[in-house]
């Protein structure tokens, strides 16, 4: 276990240094134009300031050795700065902690939810909540996420007065549970039904048979017999949807005006603001791989019959 | 040896319960509603087995010995299947009229089973000695480390070495035969009345198929358990039971005591049975079958449903079932020529 860890880890470097490299060269070398286009309003940027930013960026120097800057000043925990100076160290720590707080809520809403719902349809193959379950997990695929976005804050904001329509820069939890729920209903829904598949699939299965046979009340056989070996494709997809939902939700975060990770990095390109698209895709990449590394780990936990050399 | 060990069982249950049997499956009778149609799996029947005695229950594989196992213990897939008739008594109470937890509070502590595949029988994630360990937990409400202390005990009483060691392993750590030793021990663990074995060692190598025979009617002996060994290797049968009952198509077509049922066998099914196994002194021969497939369990041919295979089938069999009858003490032949054929030579 052990040398596999410090395999998996030793691994993550050529990793980090390839996908860093190659944003880098994207946004920095690979994108067309003047960087210095538009980033003075309608006239052309004076001289001084052209001096000076080509200085600040390095930009009269190759792009190897611009690289080989960044990393540097990365490894010592500074991102740099946008082109009007600010650090972009304050523009990450200012949205990633409601990134997180969003994801964590929409990854509670779509466990409760979805879970819940795939089990009980597993148990009761072709009832009425098996139907509605089918029917409404497609729905929740179908509909892509800023139709659902829109009309829920429609419905809950504006026809009902249930929840304000936006999200306050408090970010309470209960305004985060109607954007929770919109930023996790597809893989809730995909959760319900890879749940109710491997429910009922285990249900016939042998060990399920001798738990009944030991005389185990019913709760029992299946809270414990028929859910832990259930719940193992179950959490994989969570862990990995929880990789997903830290890298920032554009639309979510767009409709529900939250100043999250997902809407900083789309004005971030728009704005070609390369400095910062670059820092915050090089942090989502290294959370995506960590969360990639715990999933794993989290598989041999949950399954014994896993054991990783 | 083995012959001492039949007649003190037999004396052991003749001198048990006098009141009533232990267990008594009467005129039971399932079927199997599927998309296709329906297969009648059981068909009518009827065996019981007592305290400290063996029946075992032979068979070709669809034969219904499995289905009528599951039907006892409730454990029945329903649907597809359902039990249209018939009683399954345990202490002269009808198990099928009880409710779902009467019946719960049997398995295990009334009746137990053990299972063919022990690695898919028992669960891949817990370690095999909280599956023991659990039934002391929730049946009798022992403190961890009490249950603990008694599953160490159930795996020791079935002789897998180093118990205590072996406590905190996963099935995929057992081998073959260590891990049906660790079903038997779970399924002995609340000490049962009856135990239904299901074919214990199919799965398992010839080594260990006899260890693991041996071990259970060791511990058959030693609790005076009443046993149903479901089996269709008639050498398994003949050192460990005291009674056969032969199914064909989800009828019980002899039963007898084991020295009538191998000297003199009164069904034409059961001498083909006895008669296909291989035997060394043909080494080099071929082996002798039966011949035909049996019957599909959804178009049972009319009359005896043994008919179209057997070598002595008279046009009478095409066109009556033979009902089980008495012939002699003890044993019973679903034919319409059984004194003929134990009268043979």
């Amino acid at each position: 276990m052990g040398r596999y860890l410090l395999r998996r880890l030793l691994q993550l470097v050529p990793v980090f240094i390839g996908t860093t490299f190659m944003i880098y060269y994207l946004v920095w070398v690979m994108v067309p134009g003047d960087p210095f286009a538009g980033k003075c309003g309608e006239r052309p940027c004076p001289p001084g300031f052209v001096a000076m930013m080509t200085e600040k960026f390095q930009l009269d120097q190759p792009w190897y050795v611009q690289y080989a800057t960044y990393m540097k000043n990365l490894f010592q925990g500074d991102f740099g700065t946008t082109w009007s100076g600010r650090s972009i160290n304050e523009i990450i720590v200012a949205a990633y902690p409601n990134t997180l707080k969003l994801a964590l809520v929409a990854l509670a809403i779509e466990a409760v939810i979805g879970l819940t719902a795939g089990v009980l349809s597993g148990l009761r193959r072709n009832s009425f909540l098996d139907n509605l379950v089918l029917v409404s997990t497609l729905f929740l695929i179908a509909l892509p996420i800023f139709v659902i976005g829109f009309l829920l804050q429609w419905l809950f904001g504006v026809q009902w007065h249930i929840v304000e329509p936006t999200v306050s820069s408090e970010m309470r939890l209960s305004e985060l549970i109607v954007p929770g729920f919109v930023l996790g209903s597809a893989s809730m829904a995909y959760i319900a039904r890879v749940a109710r598949t491997s429910i009922s699939e285990n249900r016939r299965s042998d060990y399920v048979r001798t738990a009944i046979a030991k005389g185990l009340p019913m709760r029992r056989v299946v809270g414990v017999h028929l859910l832990r070996n259930s719940l193992i494709p179950v959490v994989t997809l969570l862990g990995t949807d929880l990789g997903a939902l830290m890298g920032g939700a554009i639309v979510t975060e767009g409709i529900f005006n939250i100043k999250g990770i997902g809407g900083t990095v789309y004005r971030a390109i728009t704005t070609k603001e390369s400095a910062t698209v670059v820092s915050i895709v090089v942090i989502l990449v290294v959370v995506y791989l960590v969360m990639n590394l715990l999933v794993d780990l989290l598989y041999a936990a949950l399954d014994p019959r896993i054991r990783y050399e | 040896m083995s012959d001492i060990l039949v007649s003190e069982q037999s004396a052991a249950g003749a001198a048990g319960r006098p009141a009533g049997r232990l267990l008594e499956v009467d005129d039971l009778r399932v079927e199997f509603r599927t998309r296709d149609g329906v297969a009648k799996v059981i068909n009518g029947v009827t065996y019981h087995v007592d305290a400290g005695e063996t029946l075992a229950v032979l068979g070709e594989s669809g034969s219904g010995k499995s289905v009528t196992a599951q039907t006892i213990m409730g454990i029945l897939d329903t649907p597809p299947g359902h039990v249209t008739g018939g009683q399954v008594r345990f202490h002269g109470k009808d198990m099928l009229k009880m409710s779902f937890e009467e019946r719960r509070r049997i398995r295990g502590e009334g009746i137990a089973m053990i299972f063919q595949d022990a690695l898919s029988a028992l669960n891949p994630v817990f370690t095999v000695g909280f599956q023991i360990a659990e039934q002391f937990r929730v049946r009798r409400g022992m403190s961890r480390s009490d249950a603990k202390k008694r599953a160490i005990e159930m795996l020791d009483q079935v002789k897998i070495p180093n118990a205590k060691g072996r406590f905190n392993n996963y099935p995929h750590q057992f081998s073959g035969g260590m891990r049906q030793r660790a079903m038997i021990a779970m399924s002995l663990a609340l000490d049962p009345e009856v135990l239904i074995a299901d074919e214990p060692t199919t799965a398992l190598d010839v080594t260990v198929q006899a260890q693991i025979m041996d071990l259970l009617a060791e511990l058959q002996r030693e609790r005076q358990m009443g046993m149903i060994l479901i089996t269709h290797d008639l050498g398994v049968v003949a050192d460990v039971a005291d009674r056969i009952a032969v199914m064909y198509a989800g009828r019980i077509v002899e039963e007898a005591d084991v020295y009538d049922l191998y000297a003199k066998p009164a069904h034409p099914y059961t001498l083909g049975l006895l008669n296909s196994i291989p035997r060394l002194d043909e080494k080099g021969q071929q082996l002798r079958t039966i011949k035909g497939l049996p019957p599909n369990l959804m178009n049972i041919p009319p009359g005896c449903p043994f008919n179209p295979r057997c070598p002595m089938a008279q046009p009478v069999c095409r066109e009556k079932v033979p009902p089980l009858l008495q012939i002699g003490t003890g044993r019973a032949s679903a034919c319409h020529f059984a004194e003929e054929l134990v009268n043979r030579d």
